[in-house]
């Protein structure tokens, strides 16, 4: 297909009654639905925020902001990462695409990990757990669903990633989906060394060890990053042609719709339940 | 008895058309699979159980929902038996106290998630599809999901029975902290909040399916303002419940973190706010009810114009106060919390948006009056059952104006006269409603129509046992009988109404047990009819009857809002259309018809494991049993992205273009 249509027009699909593409249309309306899902966790947060029981602790003795703002801007860029990989594909510019993406899972891992060490950090520096306080409990549970969200959004961008390598021709490829499931796989353990891995950096550097240290204890996450790294390199080299075009451009656009959205209640969970405090 | 050959059932009566679906089923056309990895198994039988579990056709799982539906109205139905059994004379022992909490917390439960939802859900998939002239939902597997899911959710919602723990029995609202760790130490609660989760998650796949299919699948010339009214509240239902769910996954997901991890969302002990609940769950419950009411409404806005022998009576303003039902569904939920004390400034306003509400319901009311005025009323089975929905329903209303009332709430709140109140709006409103509608789409979905002796004898027998069960109820609950006692003493004055209810159940039940008789009978021995047997007005009745899968022959094209009406009138016209379109048709090798998939039923197995992980098994296994189920729910959404969507072609009967 890709060779015959040069051009598809993205913004109409005329076998749909408004010219809407049924997957942009279902995936708004679950947004819609998603919206009423974050706001009653919010609510919920700023309801037991209104109302704290005594000898709840003060979220300013506990946040990090500068971290917070960071880990906020990483997830931003990431939208923009997003949005060029959707106009690559419409474009039918796959390799463009293919690097967006993975600069996109990049980016959503640093926010991940940012998240990881954040809560590392609350529960062992400042003993704020889930069950000890209604601040943990508020705190951990909103900021952990937004994080699960996205962390299914990095999964998802994988998947899509490697789908791209899916080969037009399946019968003179028999070994694709194996090696599709194994691409996955790498690419998986890549994000979890990697994040591992700089945690583990920045812990060895605060306690004020050196790199060799580090390498000390985590050696086998370095060990393990490298050969998923490895692994996922040697996957993604060219095999020929690939089903994957121009008229996969609205799978990626509606995923990116989903990633726009989570970094979105982002803007609001970092307004409401961060700066907030700060005021 | 065989049941009647029907495309449900087959593939086709038609030895030449079972021809044409082989030859065509595996990649002969231009739109042909490519080669499939050995992993992807295409499942191609039209008959037996694999076929039903593969199904992706909207008209068998609109079926299935139906069947599920109506066994677990009939298991819910078992135990308001019993609920009444016990009442029927003062301290009763037929029950005891935790086995009467546990009856009314299912049926509750039962009756509203696993009864009139599903039952709406069949008529959503099986008619909706039909009226707005499409040949399928937007997404069939995905409406395969919804399906399982929802059977899913119900098997762990009725697990405990099974368990020594025995069923939930918090009350179908389960309010906080009766729910906590403290007060319900054993698994029966997690159960009822899993049970719960994966209902949400299914209801709102199917609503969004729904939304996209009603909005982008239209047939040509099928404007929004051409919609029939049922796929109008169909449109409406989906949106309440895509927007109304959230609000209870969200309660229910606190109540689980709070019971499996400790946490303090309503551990008062800690400074949780049981209120909290309270609010999270009537944000859902109250558009709950519009969600159960609004198909009904749409159901008996088709039924009265079809035995009028009217266009319905103001058709745009039928259409707009469902839509001001919707939004105004949503001010209202703290009417339920009048007695917690939330100040007098919110309950004010809420009271004031409660009776708001009886606007546009009053106004539908008097449309399809309007229906009736001056009509050549025929009355057949489905109209009788419309007309006793518009009167109960009437009488529901009020005593629910009456509830919206702060300060007459004060004195009615948790007593008989709200469960008089809510009985007569979801039996007399929803299910006289959904019965109607069973009655008017029997002879589409299946070819045979039930004797009208017996459809009115049942609905005599309903309607009388139904008044005689709820009637007196008003009076029980104005001389204080509070709902959810197990027994009452003899000298209370309560008595006399208790036994009229429990005799008035039992009429109620020999009815339904007449309704379902009848069409378990009709199903395999009833009168055949041919096409349109009511000579109605909307797309579904120009199908042949049972419809066969590919739904139309020839996409329809619409020129009026009751457009099989204009067809009927129009005829040269819709032949000459027709010919054209089919032709189109042919040229591109035939109708497209999706591929069946077992993956959407593998996925949903694997979250009943998870869940059964999770809700039930102890620490020991958890974690193994839930790792179990999500390795299967992931490779059942892996190789479902994976098979593709495409599909096959097949032409559809020469009979079947020619009619």
């Amino acid at each position: 297909m890709s060779s015959t249509s040069a051009t598809i027009d993205h913004h109409h699909d005329h076998t749909t009654t408004t010219g809407i593409p049924n997957k942009k249309l279902v995936m708004w309306a679950f947004l819609a639905s998603d919206c009423m899902f974050f706001g009653c966790l919010i609510a919920t947060h700023l309801i037991y925020r209104l109302h704290p029981p005594p000898g709840s602790p003060n979220p300013k003795d506990i946040f990090s902001i500068e971290l917070t703002s960071f880990s906020t801007f990483i997830l931003l860029m990431s939208s923009l990462m997003m949005a060029l990989a959707v106009n690559a594909i419409q474009k039918g510019n796959i390799k463009s695409m293919r690097w967006s993406l993975l600069t996109t899972i990049f980016f959503g891992a640093i926010f991940l990990g940012c998240q990881v060490y954040e809560f590392q950090h609350f529960v062992h520096v400042y003993h704020l757990t889930i069950t000890n306080s209604m601040l943990g409990t508020t705190f951990y549970t909103l900021t952990g669903t937004h994080g699960t969200h996205v962390a299914i959004g990095v999964f998802w961008l994988i998947l899509m990633y490697v789908r791209s390598f899916q080969p037009k021709n399946t019968a003179a490829d028999r070994g694709w989906f194996w090696r599709g499931l194994l691409h996955i796989a790498a690419i998986c353990g890549a994000v979890l060394f990697s994040i591992f891995a700089v945690i583990g950096l920045t812990h060895t550097l605060q306690a004020g060890e050196g790199f060799t240290a580090f390498l000390g204890h985590d050696f086998g996450l370095v060990i393990g990053l490298v050969a998923t790294l490895g692994l996922s390199m040697f996957l993604a080299r060219p095999r020929g042609q690939v089903a994957f075009d121009q008229a996969n451009a609205i799978d990626v656009e509606s995923m990116g719709l989903y990633w726009h959205f989570v970094d979105i209640v982002w803007i609001v969970i970092f307004t409401a339940v961060y700066l907030l405090e700060y005021l | 008895m065989s049941p009647p050959s029907s495309p449900i059932f087959r593939a086709s009566n038609n030895p030449i058309m079972d021809a044409t679906v082989k030859t065509n089923l595996i990649a002969k056309d231009d739109h042909a699979a490519p080669t499939r990895a050995s992993v992807f198994w295409r499942p191609t039988s039209k008959t037996g159980l694999v076929s039903w579990l593969t199904t992706v056709d909207h008209k068998r799982i609109g079926f299935l929902y139906g069947i599920f539906a109506l066994f677990f109205f009939l298991v819910g139905g078992a135990e308001a038996l019993l609920i009444r059994l016990q009442l029927a004379v003062p301290n009763n022992d037929l029950l005891t106290a935790q086995q009467y909490n546990e009856l009314f917390t299912m049926h509750g439960t039962t009756m509203i998630f696993l009864a009139v939802m599903p039952l709406s859900a069949a008529f959503f998939n099986f008619i909706m599809p039909l009226q707005i002239g499409a040949r399928d939902v937007a997404f069939p597997r995905l409406n395969a999901f919804s399906l399982w899911t929802f059977v899913a959710g119900a098997i762990i919602i009725n697990l405990g029975w099974f368990m020594k723990e025995g069923a939930p029995d918090a009350g179908w609202f389960g309010y906080a902290p009766l729910t906590s760790k403290t007060y319900s130490p054993d698994h029966s609660i997690d159960m009822w909040v899993m049970g719960l989760q994966l209902l949400g998650v299914a209801s709102i796949a199917a609503s969004l399916n729904f939304i996209v299919t009603i909005i982008n699948m239209r047939a040509p010339g099928m404007t929004m303002m051409r919609l029939p009214v049922f796929t109008w509240m169909t449109l409406f239902t989906a949106f309440l419940i895509v927007l109304a769910f959230p609000a209870i996954t969200i309660a229910l997901v606190e109540l689980m973190m709070d019971r499996l991890f400790h946490t303090n969302f309503f551990e008062v002990s800690n400074g949780g706010l049981p209120i909290l609940w309270q609010h999270l769950f009537w944000v859902f419950g109250h558009p709950e009810v519009y969600i159960l009411i609004l198909p009904a409404m749409g159901i008996v806005s088709e039924i009265l114009p079809t035995f009028s022998r009217k266009p319905l009576f103001g058709y745009p303003i039928v259409v707009f106060s469902g839509a001001s039902i919707g939004f105004l569904g949503f001010a209202v939920w703290s009417h339920h919390m009048f007695t917690t004390g939330m100040g007098t400034v919110a309950t004010a306003a809420f009271a004031l948006a409660t009776m708001a509400i009886a606007v546009p319901t009053g106004v539908k009311i008097f449309n399809w009056i309007g229906t009736l005025w001056g009509g050549h009323l025929q009355m057949r089975t489905p109209m009788m059952f419309a007309l006793g929905f518009i009167w109960m329903f009437m009488m529901g209303g009020f005593s629910g104006i009456m509830h919206a009332a702060a300060p007459a709430d004060a004195q009615q709140q948790d007593s008989y006269f709200v469960i008089a109140h809510f009985h007569y709006v979801l039996i007399g409103g929803s299910l006289f409603g959904l019965l109607a509608g069973i009655h008017y789409w029997f002879p589409l979905m299946f070819g045979r129509r039930v004797s009208e002796f017996w459809g009115k004898l049942s609905f005599w027998v309903v309607f009388v046992g139904f008044n005689a069960t709820f009637f007196p109820m008003h009076f029980l609950g104005l001389n204080g009988m509070p709902r959810r006692t197990f027994t009452y003493d003899a000298n209370l004055g309560w008595n006399t109404p208790n036994f009229l209810a429990t005799i008035g159940a039992m009429i109620l039940g020999v009815g339904i047990g007449i309704y379902f008789s009848v069409m378990i009978y009709t199903f395999f021995k009833g009168e055949r009819i041919k096409k349109d047997p009511w000579d109605a007005r909307t797309l579904e009745w120009s199908l042949p009857t049972p419809p066969p899968e590919y739904n139309f022959a020839v996409t329809p094209t619409v020129h009026a809002r009751d457009a099989y009406w204009y067809e009927k009138h129009h005829k040269e016209e819709i032949a000459k259309e027709k010919a054209v379109h089919a032709k189109e048709d042919e040229a591109h090798g035939g109708i497209h018809m999706p591929f069946a998939s077992i993956y959407p039923f593998v996925t949903s197995v694997g979250i009943l494991v998870a869940s059964i992980g999770i809700a039930v098994m102890d620490p020991g296994h958890k974690l193994v049993v839930a790792l179990v189920g999500g390795v299967i729910m992931l490779a059942g959404i892996f190789l479902w992205a994976h098979e593709g969507n495409e599909g096959y072609h097949i032409r559809p009967d020469k009979e079947d273009l020619n009619s």
